[in-house]
């Protein structure tokens, strides 16, 4: 199974709570709006990732997860 | 087909055949014939190898088929609100050619199971609107549409031709791109999966249902068969919609539009979406989608504007992106903080050189607002950004270091809309 991430640029406002729970894959422009370095989610990194998606007020974080080879 | 002539395949034009004597449901039906079966239209169409004359240019057949294969009602949406302030193509053929367009969503709606239909232009082109309510009106007359097509009025906003913008408005919202999925195909107006089509390339099913694939592959190139329409503006003797063989290259189009009218510098390719050429680039490339591509450039719904070697490009391109900028639905942050931005940073580097950085402002904000919207919006103004500094670099140099050129002097060349035709507020 792999996860990405994804973020909906019209719910998001720019809250930043992603790169502060998620710092290894979220990083905020000039804006502050969510910059993903890339958007596949290491598996390492996937409960802080979903906890993220939970913080996020207003919902805009997605984890879009694909049934891959493995399980 | 009786009565009529059959169309010659090579002979153009072709959607423009009936434009001084087929305004009228009569006329109409005595030029190109009357209305045909729908009977396997999808698979004649992809045979035809028709493209999307929108500006994606994505298959016409198989994203009908995409609509048909789904379960239950579809609906389809005509779309005319031609967004781009350099086209004209699209309200050439709904005002002199409607019946050309009401025929192809007719074979549409029945192609792919539709029971809902809709022909979208700007809501604040009053006399177009009645021109069409009097053509469908003489339709119904005929009973020629069993679906009836209800003719809209959407905002007149760039973003609002965008098509999930349309299928938001037609559900009752503002007329603003939205997320996805779902896309309208899966999911559209009223819920139904919906086929929205520009204007001209239902114009062009209308033509493929009379007279089949192989008519359709008689002009144009064997990977981009068949014609399409260009509206050329700028330094031209000439400016207007011309139909053209595909392959038809931007030289060619602009001697068929007079020639130029004064020394060229570059063609602005494919509208504000689109891209920058040097002339001399430009003019060998032939207008399909893979051969502008090749060049650096993009096809878009075919738009030719030819700047005069006098007229400066970054100072028009500073205030077309203005125009992206304040067009924004200013949904998505990247997108409205990062065109404004642009815009300044254009501007700048325009008008007052490269104080405070700017020419690496510019380059800085393109990765800021590529693909972080949730349409293309953002996209498109970096894109024809972009194509300033591959196709003027000895302009963006002199720039740097200079301030301003003479050419921001001259009026301002490419067309935006007045005030008046513009919504600024969101109803």
């Amino acid at each position: 199974m792999s996860a990405t991430l994804r973020v909906n640029p019209i719910a998001c406002t720019g809250h930043g709570m992603c790169a502060e729970l998620l710092p290894e894959v979220v990083e905020l422009d000039r804006w502050g709006y969510p910059v993903l370095v890339s958007p596949a989610i290491p598996r390492s990194l996937l409960a802080h990732a979903r906890r993220a998606a939970q913080a996020c007020p207003t919902l805009a974080l997605l984890i879009e997860e694909k049934a891959g080879k493995h399980r | 087909m009786t009565g009529t002539r059959p169309m010659p395949a090579a002979h153009l034009p072709r959607l423009l055949a009936g434009i001084a004597d087929a305004t009228g449901l009569r006329g109409y039906e005595r030029r190109y014939g009357p209305l045909p079966g729908s009977g396997r239209l999808i698979t004649v169409v992809e045979a035809a190898g028709l493209t999307g004359r929108g500006g994606a240019g994505f298959p016409a057949g198989r994203k009908m088929r995409s609509v048909a294969a789904r379960p239950g009602r579809k609906a389809v949406v005509a779309n005319g609100a031609e967004g781009e302030p350099a086209s004209r193509k699209d309200r050439l053929l709904l005002s002199r050619l409607p019946h050309l367009v009401l025929d192809g969503i007719t074979l549409a709606a029945a192609a792919v199971g539709a029971d809902e239909a809709y022909l979208c232009v700007h809501g604040t082109e009053g006399g177009l609107l009645r021109r069409l309510d009097h053509a469908v009106a003489e339709r119904q007359a005929a009973g020629l549409d069993p679906v009836p097509i209800q003719v809209t009025g959407i905002p007149a906003r760039y973003v609002s031709s965008e098509q999930s913008s349309i299928v938001q408005y037609l559900n009752g919202g503002p007329g603003k791109p939205t997320f996805s999925p779902p896309r309208p195909h899966e999911r559209g107006v009223n819920g139904k999966p919906t086929l929205v089509h520009n204007v001209e390339t239902l114009a062009h099913l209308a033509l493929i249902a009379r007279h089949g694939d192989r008519w359709f592959r008689g002009t144009g190139l064997p990977s981009a068969p068949g014609s399409m329409l260009v509206t050329v503006s700028g330094a031209v003797t000439r400016p207007g919609v011309y139909e053209i063989e595909m392959g038809t290259t931007a030289g060619e189009v602009i001697v068929l539009a007079g020639g130029a009218a004064e020394r060229l510098q570059a063609l602005l390719v494919g509208g504000y979406f689109g891209a920058w050429l040097p002339v001399e680039t430009a003019w060998p490339t032939p207008l399909t989608h893979s051969g502008l591509k090749a060049a650096g450039g993009v096809l878009g719904a075919g738009i030719v504007i030819a700047f005069p070697a006098a007229a400066c490009p970054i100072a028009e391109t500073a205030r077309v992106v203005r125009y992206l900028a304040e067009e924004s639905a200013g949904q998505c942050g990247p997108c409205r903080f990062g065109l404004p931005a642009l815009a300044d940073a254009l501007a700048s580097l325009a008008f007052f050189g490269d104080r405070g950085g700017s020419a690496h402002d510019v380059e800085a904000l393109f990765p800021l607002v590529e693909r972080r919207g949730a349409c293309r919006h953002p996209d498109g103004a970096a894109q024809l950004g972009r194509s300033v500094f591959r196709a003027f670099p000895a302009d963006v140099h002199w720039h740097r270091w200079q301030g301003a050129c003479d050419g921001v002097r001259r009026p301002p060349l490419l067309p935006l809309p007045g005030d008046e035709e513009r919504e600024w507020d969101w109803g």
